[in-house]
């Protein structure tokens, strides 16, 4: 638990840097497998047709889901299965880690098919007073999604909590 | 029948998802999303072993507030925005209800738009995932 803590000029520097582009895909096979592991019922998941006579041009992307980063071994991450080089790494020293929240802001739609260029930010670090955690270190990503036709189809913010 | 803008009001209750995954739920989850982490399917993993359990993904909490706004929409319209905070673990093989509000419905710039309360109760009454939803409704 630590009981001082302050962001450093060298970790707000980092804040705005964009990660090399990494590419993800959506098809009809990763949807299913994406809306079978939620456990979605909902045929316009999992049936082409379905999907069409629902207004859909594909299988479309059930909420959340923003398709599946390409693996390649070496430079993926064998854990999370995103690109390793994905946002800068803040060196706060700060050992606990937490998932504070997600959010996720549509521009357009995702469907079987689309294949996407994804590129990650530090945006935002902010220092808060927990009573049970002490000084928390609060990490804002923010990870943009632009579709084959250059259209940003998708901003997703996730909050990681360090204490 | 489709669900209309019109016939929606605020404070109605969005229709609740019950959900109690087990193990193999979260392994098909796992391999869906791409999230290996043992920690929410290896119970031998030294933080599962410290907890006494393994822990259901986050995400798969929040993918599950997704599936109850899509369940409720039923494809007459899409979602702008989902957001959900993460306030407490859940376990494998224990229910958790989640369910919505309608907190308020509005036009601007021509679209019918929603605004929804999100929530993921545990056996205990704990609101270990609260979210919000925007959403666009076709009319």
């Amino acid at each position: 638990m630590a009981e001082e803590f302050e962001i450093t000029e060298e970790m707000r520097s980092l804040i705005g840097k964009e990660s090399p582009p990494w590419t993800y895909e959506l098809t009809t096979t990763s949807v299913r497998g994406f809306a079978r592991g939620v456990g979605y019922t909902d045929p316009v998941y999992f049936d082409v047709e379905a999907a069409k006579a629902a207004g859909y041009r594909n299988l479309p992307a059930p909420p959340t889901y923003l398709g599946t980063p390409v693996f390649i071994p070496g430079q993926s991450s064998d854990t999370f299965s995103g690109p390793i080089n994905s946002a800068p790494r803040v060196e706060h020293g700060l050992t606990g880690l937490l998932d504070g929240g997600t959010e996720t802001e549509y521009f357009g739609d995702l469907c079987a098919g689309d294949t996407l260029t994804v590129v990650s930010k530090l945006a935002g670090l902010d220092v808060r007073q927990s009573r049970s955690l002490g000084k928390m270190l609060i990490s804002t990503t923010e990870t943009t999604y632009t579709n084959q036709d250059g259209k940003v189809v998708a901003i997703q913010r996730g909050q990681a909590i360090f204490y | 029948m489709a669900l209309k803008w019109d016939s929606i009001q605020e404070g109605d209750a969005l229709p609740e998802l019950r959900k109690k995954p087990g193990v193999t739920q979260l392994v098909k989850y796992a391999a869906g999303g791409g999230d290996f982490n043992p920690l929410h399917h290896d119970y031998a993993f030294p933080q599962a072993k410290a907890l006494g359990s393994i822990i259901i993904h986050g995400r798969f909490k929040y993918a599950s507030l997704g599936e109850l706004v899509s369940n409720w929409l039923g494809h007459a319209g899409r979602i702008r925005r989902l957001s959900c905070q993460y306030r407490g673990m859940d376990f494998p093989d224990k229910e958790f209800v989640l369910g919505g509000t309608v907190k308020r419905k509005w036009e601007e710039n021509g679209e019918k738009l929603a605004e929804l309360e999100l929530r993921a109760m545990n056996e205990e009454g704990k609101d270990t995932t609260p979210g919000q939803a925007i959403v666009v409704l076709d009319a």
